[in-house]
């Protein structure tokens, strides 16, 4: 019953991966949230609807954007276990694409911030006291700053180049992703004024995929049973 | 010979309302506003309608049209803190017309010479209903500016004939776990309680609460009664109140319990003291997305309040 359930998630991945426009699909699915939200703001700021972006306008682009970022974020760690699991490795594919993603929807929430609580449309506005103060302040501020300076960083060496100029050292820096995302989930569970259920649940998420990955990690090392182990011919074996 | 004696019914013409407020009253009064209430929103809403206000309201002075615009019906009653319907903003306004608004009972006890169960109307004399444009700030940082609908707090409590020992007010919210989704998962202890020193009570700028732009109080503002004042953070204004308690000891507040380092009892409106989370320093005038407007001590209703809290360290007493 599980394995049938396995095969047919790995027959839906597998055909969703190879059709040809699935890597433009996945980047319409990405950018969508952004064009929803950027219409509302359109008809907010020049249309004369004033509830277009609901009652707190500024809160809506600073809540809409964080959250595409988590929920993309989520994706993104979420690739490799499931390629892993269902093995389909075309998925791999997305992967940066997706975490690219959630970067630019993070970059967004980090100039709503800067541009409506803090001012700074302008040099001459911009309340750059405020905003040091509020990094070292204020504990929910300081996490997603923190969260986010991982995140430029990952987001720069995420082309070819740096991946070939890095070699080995790209999988590592870019293993912080996690320390990021753990960091988003503590910026969320901060500023919640009482009801931390969906915080936390992202934490459990969060917990799951670092398992999967622990468990692959140690899988990788255990020595497979003696009489089960495959060697390709001519290659050396792993102690 | 005839001597004309006037009565009542003989208005000045001073006292005629201007055409033009006249003319808009019909954009804020809906038809199915109760007539008590007709009477006050008569003096509703518009710059006109402020400024008519300003003449004939002699505890409050109106705000500066200009500077404070009235805040749209629908800002009001789409965006609310009333977490008995749920966290976000939109809920009450989604959930609050299951709340049962009739029959309403209020328990009046603790130290009054007249304790007992009052209705709405036993609280509030329908008949002497004012318009209190009032600014509302949140300790979240938005604000917004309101006409309610009320009555002084203090000719309430006048009702319910306070004992000299009693000290401070306490107002107990309704709990109806039938009709309130989000008592189950918003984290607060229930019932919401809030509470008030006895001087700030009784202070004319203390308003209970019926109603606002002219009509009957809709559920998700805190039907059919709740206070508002409007020098203190909004979580102190209590909605949709079910028992009135005077008591001599300080009341346990709900969001100084739940959270103390971050809610004092007195929550008075104070850009010097920070949230824990965020600097009290600006705020934001709904709808504006920029949080671009001084916050003012006491909401900008220090003239009339500061000395409530003379000698007092404003920093201790949050």
């Amino acid at each position: 019953m599980l394995s049938r359930l396995r095969q047919g998630v790995t027959a839906l991945l597998s055909a969703a991966a190879a059709w040809r426009l699935f890597k433009p699909a996945v980047f319409l699915a990405c950018l969508a949230p952004g064009v929803w939200l950027g219409v509302r703001a359109w008809r907010f700021f020049r249309g004369g609807d004033f509830l277009a972006l609901g009652p707190d306008p500024a809160k809506t682009l600073l809540h809409e954007t964080g959250e595409n970022a988590l929920v993309i974020l989520f994706i993104t760690l979420s690739v490799t276990p499931v390629r892993r699991l269902f093995q389909v490795n075309r998925l791999q594919a997305v992967r940066r694409m997706l975490g690219v993603w959630a970067f630019t929807y993070a970059l967004s929430h980090v100039s709503v911030y800067l541009v409506f609580d803090q001012l700074c449309y302008s040099v001459a506005t911009c309340e750059f006291n405020a905003i040091k103060e509020d990094i070292l302040k204020r504990r929910f501020i300081f996490a997603g700053m923190t969260a986010f300076s991982i995140l430029l960083p990952l987001a720069i060496t995420s082309t070819s180049g740096w991946v070939r100029r890095l070699k080995k050292n790209w999988q590592r820096l870019h293993r912080l992703v996690y320390v990021a995302a753990g960091a988003a989930v503590v910026h969320y569970t901060w500023i919640q004024k009482s009801d931390i259920r969906v915080p936390l649940r992202y934490a459990a998420v969060l917990l799951l995929l670092l398992g999967i990955r622990v468990v692959f990690a140690w899988q990788k090392r255990r020595p497979v049973p003696y009489g089960r182990r495959r060697r390709p011919p001519g290659a050396g074996g792993r102690p | 010979m005839l001597v004309k004696t006037k009565t009542s019914a003989d208005l000045p013409y001073s006292e005629v309302t201007p055409e033009p407020v006249y003319r808009s009253r019909r954009e804020f009064i809906s038809a199915t506003a109760v007539g008590v209430l007709g009477a006050a929103a008569c003096l509703s809403a518009g710059p006109e309608a402020q400024a008519a206000l300003a003449t004939t309201s002699k505890s409050a002075p109106a705000l500066d049209p200009a500077t404070d615009p009235l805040t749209a019906f629908e800002q009001i009653t789409t965006y609310n803190n009333y977490y008995e319907f749920g966290t976000g903003k939109g809920d009450p306004a989604r959930y609050a017309h299951r709340l049962t608004v009739k029959p309403w009972a209020v328990k009046v006890d603790g130290l009054v010479n007249k304790p007992g169960d009052y209705g709405v109307e036993d609280l509030v004399n329908f008949r002497e209903l004012e318009e209190r444009v009032y600014r509302h700030r949140c300790v979240e940082r938005w604000s917004m500016v309101i006409p309610w609908i009320g009555v002084p707090l203090a000719a309430v409590l006048k009702k319910i004939d306070p004992q000299p020992k009693a000290q401070f007010v306490e107002v107990t919210t309704a709990v109806r776990p039938s009709e309130m989704p989000g008592l189950a998962t918003a984290g607060l202890q229930w019932p919401y309680v809030e509470g008030l020193r006895m001087d700030e009570a009784m202070h004319p700028l203390s308003l209970m609460v019926v109603g606002l732009y002219g009509k009957v109080l809709p559920n998700q503002n805190g039907a059919p009664l709740r206070i508002h004042i409007p020098w203190k953070y909004g979580f102190k204004s209590g909605k949709s109140i079910v028992r009135i308690r005077l008591m001599e000891k300080m009341p346990a507040t709900t969001w100084a319990m739940q959270t103390p380092h971050e809610y004092g009892f007195y929550a008075n409106v104070n850009p010097t003291v920070d949230h824990p989370r965020w600097s009290q320093g600006r705020e934001q005038r709904l709808p504006s997305p920029f949080r671009d407007r001084p916050t003012i001590l006491f909401n900008g209703y220090g003239d009339q309040v500061a000395s409530l809290y003379a000698g007092m360290d404003l920093r201790k007493y949050y």
